[in-house]
């Protein structure tokens, strides 16, 4: 075989769909990846298995399946995610079920697990190193997921899994194991290893590569974003790609938008850490081979690491939040003496912190980079605070809402709302602490 | 003139440290970015909303400088107050910067 095409048919869990059917349909491709776990989404995940033993997996992976299953059942396209999220095996139960009802038989399913580490982690398994400061009291703990290499899903893709859905993974190793299996690549192969993960970085925010997040109107624009399409690699066994999309689908790829993902969430590019490889990105790079046609390669790598990665969801109290408009002349000005009012009135209930913004001014780039910036005719209040108690959260909307009746002139579209916050932190343990399963189920 | 005559950027999030890349649209430019956005005067741009040292990475292959800039820890992610949480608009205020 002398190359593979993956297809990107997801980069975030509520991405769309349209673009993923569309690469299964005419994308020419043998995998679909779909990556679909933020930091956080795992342990949200996680506080609804808690509520509900058969939940905890994507909210959308039941409508993308029934959207891409019969296609790819026909074309022989093996599909590979992480939408198991908190429940791998739940979500395998459920795909299995889907495709029995789209009369699809014979269709293996394979859930992969191990990554949970919650209850080793509490019962005092040996933190190695917390990169992000001392670790919360284990009581709030939600959930704790290591983040697996590509072994398991090597295990799948050699028990002929025609789907797998994983938990916690590495989001490059999701489109590097399809790489080995197909390559034979030794596991020790570091430069392989290091050039498959640049491929699997690259595809893993999908639309983040053809030209979404990209367009600046008049310094960037990118042809029909509506309808934009997911991209595709057709990977060499050197590791080498062509990225590419579907011809005719929206947006475009070249240096440009493939320069802004490479160093998308990398920081040292010498040194990006999976499970798999320690991956070198500095000498990447990108030749235009044509219409949405650029070639990448110069990926390299160095030993795996030592130690995994586990990423900490536990529970961190309360954000309260609320937001009222003030627009037409003087308007800044009510909304300062909003704030004002807020402050006193919020005065008398325990919030850790306390933030005012005045959205259309210096809400997003603070005070210090938005001093220049023109009074705007209308602005729009925010506050929000951490407290400890629901209760207590929930005085900053109610606050806001009352300076309609009780605040300056003018006030409106008042709207609020308060939240538990579940926080992320992070902790690296041996790797010898773990080990993985896959269970294999079958329409 | 502005930075976002000559280059454009992306920002990226992993817990509190936000990630930036700077990348000159035409290769030609990407001397003068290494020499006018060095690491200092982009803490300096940034000092109301991060601390600690910025560090800089150079990949001229790509016309490209990345920046890790660290947030305060209250300040990550998933704990931030701000409406921005993850810091994903800090790149445009980076392209706002005089040269």
């Amino acid at each position: 075989m002398n190359t593979v095409r993956i297809g990107s048919g997801a980069g975030y869990s509520g991405d769309r769909i349209d673009p993923a059917v569309e690469l299964a349909e005419r994308g020419d491709i043998s995998y679909l990846v779909f990556e679909c776990l933020a930091e956080r989404t795992i342990a949200i995940a996680q506080k609804a298995r808690l509520l509900d033993p058969a939940a905890g997996y994507d909210p959308l992976l039941e409508e993308r399946m029934r959207a891409v299953l019969p296609i790819c059942a026909d074309r022989h396209i093996r599909i590979i995610s992480n939408m198991g999220a908190a429940n791998p095996q739940a979500a395998a139960a459920k795909t299995r079920d889907i495709a029995k009802q789209l009369g699809l038989p014979g269709l293996r399913i394979a859930a992969v697990t191990g990554d949970d580490v919650l209850e080793i982690l509490q019962t005092g398994l040996n933190v190695i190193e917390t990169p992000e400061g001392p670790l919360p009291p284990a009581d709030t703990w939600l959930s704790a997921n290591a983040y697996l290499g590509v072994s398991p899903i090597l295990e799948a893709l050699q028990s002929n899994a025609d789907i797998i859905l994983t938990g916690r993974v590495a989001d490059p190793a999701l489109f590097l194991a399809p790489l080995i299996h197909e390559f034979r690549w030794p596991l020790d192969n570091w430069n392989l290893l290091g050039q498959g993960t640049v491929v699997g970085h690259l595809l893993e925010c999908a639309g983040q590569l053809t030209g979404g997040y990209f367009a600046d109107p008049g310094f960037k624009d990118v042809p029909n974003l509506d309808r934009l399409g997911f991209p595709i690699a057709e990977v060499s066994s050197d590791g080498s790609a062509i990225l590419t999309k579907v011809a005719g689908s929206g947006g475009f790829l070249n240096r440009a938008t493939c320069t802004e993902q490479l160093l998308y969430e990398i920081q040292d590019p010498s040194a990006y850490y999976t499970p798999d490889v320690i991956a070198d990105f500095a000498q990447v790079s990108f030749e235009e081979l044509g219409d949405d046609r650029v070639r990448v390669s110069g990926g390299a790598g160095h030993a795996r690491p030592s130690t995994l990665k586990v990423s900490i969801g536990y529970r961190d109290g309360y954000i309260g939040e609320g937001q009222i408009s003030y627009a037409g002349p003087n308007a800044l000005a009510r909304a300062e003496l909003a704030r004002n009012i807020l402050t006193k009135r919020l005065a008398g209930h325990v919030l850790s912190e306390l933030r005012f913004d005045f959205i259309g001014l210096n809400s997003i780039h603070g005070a210090h980079l938005s001093s220049n910036a023109p009074v705007p005719y209308e602005v729009r209040l925010r506050a929000a605070g951490r407290a400890t108690s629901l209760a207590t959260a929930s005085w900053i909307p109610r606050e806001v809402e009352a300076l309609y009746t009780n605040g300056p002139a003018g006030g409106g579209g008042a709207s609020g709302s308060t939240r538990e916050i579940v926080a992320i932190t992070s902790a690296l343990i041996p790797r010898e602490s773990i080990s993985h399963h896959v269970q294999i189920l079958e329409s | 003139m502005l930075l976002n005559q000559l280059a454009h950027a992306r920002t990226g999030d992993k817990g509190n440290i936000v990630t930036i890349s700077l990348i000159a649209y035409r290769q030609n430019d990407f001397g003068l970015l290494e020499e006018a956005v060095t690491a200092e005067r982009v803490a300096a741009h940034f000092s109301e909303l991060i601390e600690g040292p910025v560090h800089r990475y150079t990949l001229p292959q790509l016309g490209a400088l990345n920046f890790a800039l660290h947030r305060p820890l209250s300040n990550s992610v998933t704990r931030s107050l701000a409406l921005d949480a993850h810091g994903k608009c800090l790149g445009s205020a980076l392209l706002a910067l005089e040269i």
